[in-house]
């Protein structure tokens, strides 16, 4: 079964620790060039075409900054 | 696919939980607290118990943790989480009651109440964030921190000559009869967050069959005063403090 997948970042809540970049087995993440308010650069899907919906960032991001979306295609 | 065509609310897989507060954690950038708050939020959630749920938070970066996490709290002084526990527990039989603790917080200054609430058997949990350094007041040597490992206080690496040997205060609660789960976890990656978030479930679920104190430690980063980024500090963790702490179930009865 496959699947594709989303994720919604809160911008204004990441800190850009990069933990979920590292923990992305698709390499979707990236962190943005721009930063939020509090002056960190944000993490986004870079690569959006590769996420899979499987959560990791999700689940590894300290600050539950991401939503995960997934669907069976 | 187009992205707008997942983001939908019937293909939601994971959202924040409902019983962290929206409340942005003062934390460090990567730093493990969060993520453990998160599971317990998480944990909290999925098994109906936030109104039942009594936090009691330390002395140590986690002080503030009653903000982000939607249920009653107590503050203890620095080290006596376990002895506010054990009285909340004993007026409040029904409520789940979770102690959550720094390293420098149990096992230096208050390791009397550690070592006799999980000798009295308390039924309480305790969740023990072992970073190997005081992280809230400047990265000072902390019990656990390492052979080796430099702090603000042993700015040439710790030594067993001078500064004694880091403590396994896990292992030395194992030991003790009051306790019926002792485990050792971590959360650096998606496969050990889940394994934490399992054993925080198990430890709250034995509290409530009266089986005695259930203590998770778990292997934290303090990337702020370990001086390396979110990502080389969880490389760290991993290639030094797992070798000395080492993960899993030290004892489940
Ligand atoms: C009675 C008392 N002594 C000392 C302090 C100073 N103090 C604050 S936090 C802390 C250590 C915190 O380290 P740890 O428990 O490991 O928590 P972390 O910040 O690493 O999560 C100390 C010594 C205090 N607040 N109260
Ligand atoms: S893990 Fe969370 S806080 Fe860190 S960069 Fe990713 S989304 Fe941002
Ligand atoms: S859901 Fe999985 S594939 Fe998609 S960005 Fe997150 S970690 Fe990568
Ligand atoms: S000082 Fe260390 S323990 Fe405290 S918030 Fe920063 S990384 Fe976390
Ligand atoms: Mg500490």
């Amino acid at each position: 079964m496959a699947f594709k997948g989303a994720i919604v970042v809160d911008i204004e809540r990441c800190k850009g620790c990069s933990v979920c970049v590292v923990n992305c087995p698709t390499q979707t993440i990236a962190l943005a060039k721009k930063v939020n308010s509090k002056g960190y650069p944000y993490s986004y899907m870079e690569n959006p075409d590769n996420c899979t919906g499987c959560g990791n960032c999700a689940t590894v991001c300290p600050d539950s900054v991401i939503t995960v979306y997934r669907v069976k295609i | 696919m187009d992205v707008k065509d997942i983001i939908k609310p019937e293909n939601l897989v994971y959202s924040k939980s409902k019983v962290l507060t929206d409340t942005i954690m003062h934390y460090c950038p990567g730093c493990s607290h969060g993520v453990v708050h998160k599971l317990l939020a998480e944990v909290i959630e999925e098994m109906g118990i936030q109104d039942k749920t009594i936090g009691v938070s330390p002395v140590g970066c986690a002080v503030f943790a009653y903000k982000y996490i939607n249920i009653d709290w107590q503050q203890a002084a620095h080290g006596r989480a376990p002895a506010l526990a054990t009285a909340t527990k004993r007026l409040y039989p029904d409520k789940y009651v979770v102690a959550y603790q720094g390293d420098g917080d149990l096992a230096s200054i208050g390791t009397a109440e550690i070592m006799h609430a999980c000798n009295r058997g308390e039924n309480i949990v305790v969740i023990f964030i072992n970073n190997a350094i005081y992280g809230m007041t400047g990265g000072q040597m902390a019990p656990t921190t390492l052979l080796g490992m430099k702090t603000a206080t042993t700015p040439y690496g710790r030594r067993a000559d001078l500064n004694g040997y880091p403590l396994k205060i896990t292992e030395l609660i194992a030991q003790l009869e009051g306790t019926c789960y002792v485990t050792r976890q971590s959360v650096q990656n998606p496969g050990s967050v889940r394994k934490t978030k399992k054993a925080i479930r198990k430890a709250l679920e034995n509290s409530a069959q009266k089986k005695g104190t259930s203590f998770v430690e778990i292997v934290s980063a303090c990337n702020s005063n370990w001086k390396m980024t979110p990502v080389q500090a969880n490389k760290w963790m991993e290639e030094n403090m797992f070798p000395f702490y080492p993960l899993g179930d030290i004892k489940d009865r």
